[in-house]
């Protein structure tokens, strides 16, 4: 079986405030005269380095884990899966 | 009578929560570690503040998952009373017995100072001997206290009568200022303030009637003083 590295970007649902990015935008980017940034939105991420037989299988697999012990909350946040390559 | 205190790796006001239990309310209290099970005899739970798992991830997620979580859902579901109060308020949510979540503050800071609440329910074991709409000066210490539910959740909330204290000014942006929930059955109730740090007129500059009223309701509940 390979290694896997799976990165888990977990952020809030869009309708859900995120006082990290709105700080991040308005007193650092936008006090930096970076005008054209017109939204800052932060996130955790997390890497998981998983055996599979394949891609797929290590990415359905983290789902998984994600899901079942609840590591983002879905009433608030989504995540994003990728394969690092 | 007798009263489990559940101790996680990270938990700080467990010995502020046993303190008042014993030493204020004459109440039998008993420390559980988070890796072990409970006895069937208790009458009452109380998971405590702190920064579980140093609030790794996110406040009380870890320690949701923990062992004894198991046998406090148990407990739950026959009607015991269980309280959270802080990171235990956060444990609860995340492990599936309280609705909703427990967010990053809106100032993004830790906060720490004194708030008022307003009993919203005064039907819960913890609430009974208190007046509906009566005011708590009580403290709050937290940096993940704001909580949200989804709209229709919240209207669930409303109807069934699951917001037990609401602040009395917008204090962290929780939604609705909502500072305490409990369950439909109204047995398990959790709450971000501290009322194990109000109950003495030694540490509680205000007024620490109303916050006994909280350890009072449970004596009420669960029958008299050992």
């Amino acid at each position: 079986m390979a290694e896997y590295i799976v990165h888990v970007i977990i952020e809030n649902k869009p309708g859900i405030s995120d006082p990290e990015g709105d700080t991040i935008l308005n007193d650092l980017i936008l006090k930096g005269s970076f005008s054209n940034v017109t939204k800052v939105r932060s996130a955790q991420m997390l890497k998981f380095t998983i055996k599979a037989k394949d891609k797929n299988t290590a990415k359905s697999q983290v789902q998984k884990i994600c899901d079942d012990l609840r590591i983002y909350n879905p009433m608030v946040s989504k995540i994003s899966l990728n394969i690092e390559s | 009578m007798k009263v489990g205190v559940i101790v996680f790796p990270g938990s700080n006001c467990d010995r502020d929560m046993f303190h008042v239990l014993t030493d204020v309310f004459n109440l039998k209290a008993q420390y559980f570690w988070h890796e072990k099970g409970l006895p069937k005899d208790l009458d009452a739970i109380v998971l405590p503040g702190g920064f579980s798992y140093g609030d790794r991830l996110r406040a009380g997620v870890i320690a949701a998952h923990s062992p004894v979580i198991k046998d406090v859902k148990k407990m739950a579901e026959k009607g015991t009373p269980v309280l959270g109060v802080c990171n235990g308020f956060q444990v609860l949510v995340e492990s599936g017995l309280l609705p909703g979540v427990l967010l990053k503050n809106n100032s993004l800071n830790f906060m720490c100072q004194w708030t008022n609440l307003i009993v919203e329910n005064n039907t819960t074991p913890f609430t009974n001997k208190l007046k509906l709409h009566q005011k708590i000066p009580i403290p709050i210490a937290n940096g993940e206290g704001r909580y949200y539910v989804d709209e229709s959740t919240l209207k669930q909330l409303k109807k069934k009568n699951q917001i037990v204290f609401r602040y009395e000014e917008t204090v962290n942006g929780s939604l609705d200022k909502i500072a305490g929930v409990c369950n439909e059955d109204g047995n398990v109730v959790g709450m971000m303030p501290h009322p194990e740090r109000a109950t003495e007129p030694e540490i509680n500059p205000i007024d620490h009637k109303p916050s006994s009223l909280i350890f009072e309701s449970l004596i009420q509940k669960i029958g008299v003083k050992n």
